[in-house]
């Protein structure tokens, strides 16, 4: 049976950079709007969150004003044995900046800080950076500010052999979903399997997509497209991310209904899109295109034949899970 | 300006006309329904100075026309008369977080000379901004509005005119809901087609069915059921989720109706029920909650059932069209 892998993952920042507002969105089923309510986060707020089978997610949600950043960092360089080092054994440090931020170099100092305690107490781990509240910079200076932050922050890194992966992100649109997806999928240890088995699948039903989701959070975790005409090119680059936005929107409006969805079936102009789970952990979308037929009975007859397909695709990647 | 502010005779279009005073929220309703306007941006419209008039295509064609508060409409220059004539329903806004003494005076001004020229008129008063009121303090601002409002028009002699009462506000559901009562009002054919949505509910064991003007989310007709805010709001951002997902696939372009394959989409849910959408005509969907029981997705009751829906729903759909032929000409 699985081994239950337990990956501890810091969240830090400045007070009010969003990082728990992001963590409720991802991993609570909040809407933005809802995330006003909540209050600033004291000390440390620990989650540990269930990702498929055998992953663990043991998120430190890090309280971020100067009291409690000063007292992890002093915590630490004092009595660096103690169970209250938050820097021992990391896996991801999760760096969160507000690109608004009056104090960018205090931001910075900060973040050096932490780099060198992490560089100490866990050398191995990964570094991801996020500019947040991006929404708050005009349209077509986001980039150009993005790579300014981020070669900054990664000369920052430099003496300490991190390298570091940034995304501009705001939870006012899909951004987050990206970040948060390749942070997922970094922890993953047998990611490619799951795009392997996707692959074959795919040389089967010739699908135009196939997309695999986490359930409780909707990340996508794989993805596989036809191998013979790709005109996936002219489709959305920011497509899955949105996908995530909008099956995350339904999940609320049917909560509202106090319910939740089992599957989507959508027979559309040009393609036809089934949502459906695949294990208990995940969910899975495959995107058809559309054999322009105005016979009812086959396009039925294809819609049992896919859904059938489905089923049989789940053991083999209940097995994928356990190993 | 008279020209552009009265209705073309010939014009077939139901109208209705937006009235109220300035800063009571006119254009950012007509922003927010129409031309799907995030709530937060309408902080930045700027104060409407000139009558317009808007045309909409849906079920039936609709004309938004929008008179500025701070205008004075029985100056002479004004053809009143003709304009009150060819309206179906005078929509009067309420700002329910200001004093609205001034608001009352004017709107039963406007009633007394509107209940001359067309007495057939439906007037529809939204009491708006509700969002910044407290739950019971909403009901007691309605009465009070209600209660002035009938008095007013008893004073004037005014007892026999229909004035229907809306608490509405842009940041939830309420104005929509509001819009769909309004405009039903105007659609000559509304029981014929409500009698269809009954048929419908009746053989199919469907919980509510909505009759949706996909672009504003406002229902044209519903079964006789009475409407529940949630399933409405289930239902209304069901066509979201449709829409989305299936623009990101689709080819936009060749978004006719009429050629392919009708949108269909469908949602099992955990509770049993399914969420059922079907694309109609002119710019309308289909969609409702409907219960099927006890069955899993790959169960041949579960596909005959959703069978006997679709074969249902598109005789529905022929209906509507052959209505529609008959009805405009």
């Amino acid at each position: 049976m699985s081994t239950n892998s337990r990956k501890k993952l810091l969240l830090m920042g400045r007070s009010g950079s969003g990082k728990s507002s992001m963590r409720s969105i991802i991993f609570s089923n909040y809407s933005a709007f809802d995330t006003r309510r909540l209050g600033a986060t004291i000390d440390v707020e620990h989650s540990n969150l269930r990702f498929l089978n055998n992953m663990t997610l043991n998120l430190w949600d890090c309280g971020g004003q100067d009291v409690f950043i000063e007292n992890f960092l002093n915590t630490s360089s004092q009595n660096p044995n103690s169970n209250n080092n938050i820097f021992k054994k990391c896996e991801v440090l999760l760096h969160v900046f507000d690109v608004e931020s009056k104090e960018v170099n205090k931001d910075i100092e900060i973040f050096q800080r932490v780099l060198k305690n992490l560089h100490q107490f866990s050398p191995n781990v990964k570094v991801f950076i996020l500019l947040h509240k991006m929404d708050l910079i005009q349209v077509n200076k986001r980039d150009e500010l993005f790579k300014i932050m981020f070669d900054n922050l990664q000369k920052i890194a430099n003496p300490f052999h991190f390298k570091l992966t940034g995304f501009a992100t705001s939870i006012w649109d899909e951004s987050l979903y990206k970040a948060w997806s390749s942070i997922i999928c970094s922890l993953i240890p047998n990611i490619s399997f799951y795009q392997q088995n996707l692959s074959k699948i795919n040389d089967i039903l010739n699908a135009r997509e196939i997309i695999l989701f986490e359930k409780t959070t909707f990340l996508v975790i794989s993805s596989t497209d036809r191998k013979l005409i790709t005109n996936n090119d002219e489709l959305d680059p920011k497509r899955f991310e949105k996908i995530s936005n909008i099956i995350k929107t339904y999940k609320q409006s049917v909560n509202k209904i106090r319910t939740n969805f089992e599957t989507i079936i959508l027979n559309g102009m040009n393609t036809s899109i089934y949502l459906a789970e695949l294990t208990n952990n995940i969910f899975i979308m495959i995107v058809m295109d559309n054999q322009r037929n105005d016979d009812d009975s086959t396009a039925i007859e294809d819609e049992n034949l896919i859904l059938e397909d489905i089923k049989i695709a789940r053991s083999l990647f209940e097995k994928v899970e356990n190993v | 300006m008279e020209g552009h502010l009265i209705p073309d005779p010939t014009n077939e279009n139901a109208t209705i006309l937006l009235m109220g005073l300035r800063r009571s929220g006119k254009s950012s309703i007509c922003k927010v329904v129409f031309h799907k306007l995030q709530p937060l941006d309408t902080l930045y419209l700027e104060s409407t100075s000139k009558p317009t008039t808007e045309n909409f295509r849906s079920l039936i064609n609709l004309s938004v026309i929008e008179l500025p508060g701070q205008l004075n409409f029985f100056e002479p220059t004004y053809d009143h008369e003709k304009l009150f004539k060819s309206i179906g329903a005078l929509v009067y806004i309420i700002d329910s977080q200001d004093e609205y003494l001034n608001a009352l005076t004017n709107l039963s001004m406007i009633i007394s000379y509107i209940y001359k020229v067309n007495p057939k008129i439906n007037v529809e008063v939204l009491i708006h901004k509700i969002d910044g009121l407290s739950e019971d303090f909403r009901l007691d601002t309605q009465r009070d509005i209600m209660q002035r409002v009938g008095d007013e028009l008893l004073d004037l002699g005014l007892e026999g005119l229909q004035v229907s009462f809306y608490l509405t506000s842009i940041f939830d559901h309420s104005i929509y809901e509001a819009f769909s009562r309004i405009i039903q009002k105007l659609i000559y054919e509304l029981p014929a087609l409500e009698n269809l949505l009954d048929l419908l509910v009746q053989y199919n064991k469907f919980e509510k069915l909505f009759l949706f003007d996909v672009n504003s989310k406002i229902y044209v007709a519903t079964d006789s059921s009475p409407v529940d805010i949630q399933t409405y709001e289930a239902c209304a951002e069901f066509i979201d989720v449709t829409i989305d997902l299936d623009g990101l696939y689709g080819d936009v372009k060749d978004s006719d109706e009429s050629k392919g394959n009708p949108t269909k989409c469908i949602s099992r849910l955990q509770n049993g029920s399914v969420l059922y959408l079907h694309q109609m005509i002119r710019g309308l969907a289909l969609v409702g909650l409907v219960r099927l029981d006890n069955t899993d997705q790959f169960s041949m009751e579960f596909k005959n059932a959703l069978s006997l829906i679709d074969f249902n729903v598109n005789v529905f759909k022929k209906s509507l069209e052959d209505m529609w032929k008959n009805s405009r000409l």
